[in-house]
């Protein structure tokens, strides 16, 4: 299934993307199974999304947790904790 | 300007008091009007800032926003709120952000002011980049700012 992925802030420079479309495997279908997915890319996949850091995770715009589930055209993006105000 | 949004995320400035005429303009339940105002500093962490980005995600920051608002509006005795909310480059001294809230009497208006900011704080997907003398570096997030929005009860459902 297809999904498009957004990145924002320190974590948009780190991995050096705004965002992309794409097609996920049989079994990525939950916010830590994607996150799990992109860390194997390797390089600064690995060391933005590595799972001692805090990141916030949002499904269609509302923030998500690590179960949360994906499906097909689903928007999810990755982020640091907010620093707005 | 009735009908307009509760939320707003803009590059342009506002006038606080412009918008808090407008909220109350013809409404004589109002007797009580709370608002905060977030500015940039010259200096944080030690350094001395030049100028600051605040990136935002746009849709999901105004659903976030109002949202909290909404959940103001549940919690608090208040008839209007309304959240401005900058983005882009901004210098020492410029406007951030603006919380007005309106109501019958202070308490809940204060009340919601500070609630509205502390979840802003926490949950609105806004973040600063600082240009520094030390150069460039994002705004880390502060515990602070999570204990103080940990101080509002969860609601009773």
């Amino acid at each position: 299934m297809v999904v498009k992925l957004l990145y924002f802030a320190s974590l948009r420079e780190q991995v050096g993307s705004s965002g992309e479309s794409l097609d996920l495997p049989l079994g990525v279908a939950s916010v830590a199974t994607l996150r799990e997915h992109l860390i194997a890319r390797g390089g600064v996949w690995q060391s933005a999304l590595a799972g001692n850091r805090a990141l916030r995770v949002a499904v269609n715009q509302d923030l998500a947790v690590a179960t949360t589930a994906i499906k097909e055209g689903d928007e999810v993006a990755f982020f640091p904790p907010v620093t707005g105000g | 300007m009735s009908g307009q949004s509760d939320v707003r995320v803009q590059t342009e400035d506002f006038d606080a008091g412009a918008e808090m005429a407008a909220m109350r303009r013809g409404d004589p339940k109002i007797g009580a009007v709370a608002a905060f105002i977030g500015l940039v500093r010259d200096v944080n962490d030690g350094s001395a800032v030049r100028s600051m980005t605040l990136e935002h995600y746009p849709g999901m920051t105004e659903r976030a926003l109002e949202g909290i608002v909404t959940e103001a509006k549940g919690r608090f005795r208040i008839e209007h709120a309304r959240v401005i909310h900058r983005v882009g480059e901004l210098q020492p001294t410029d406007q951030i952000v603006l919380v007005i809230t309106a109501g019958g009497h202070r308490g809940d208006a204060f009340a919601a002011c500070e609630f509205i900011m502390d979840f802003l704080k926490t949950q609105a997907p806004l973040w600063k980049k600082e240009q520094t003398v030390d150069g460039t570096r994002w705004v880390e997030a502060r515990g602070s700012d999570d204990q103080a929005a940990a101080r509002w009860e969860p609601r009773q459902a």
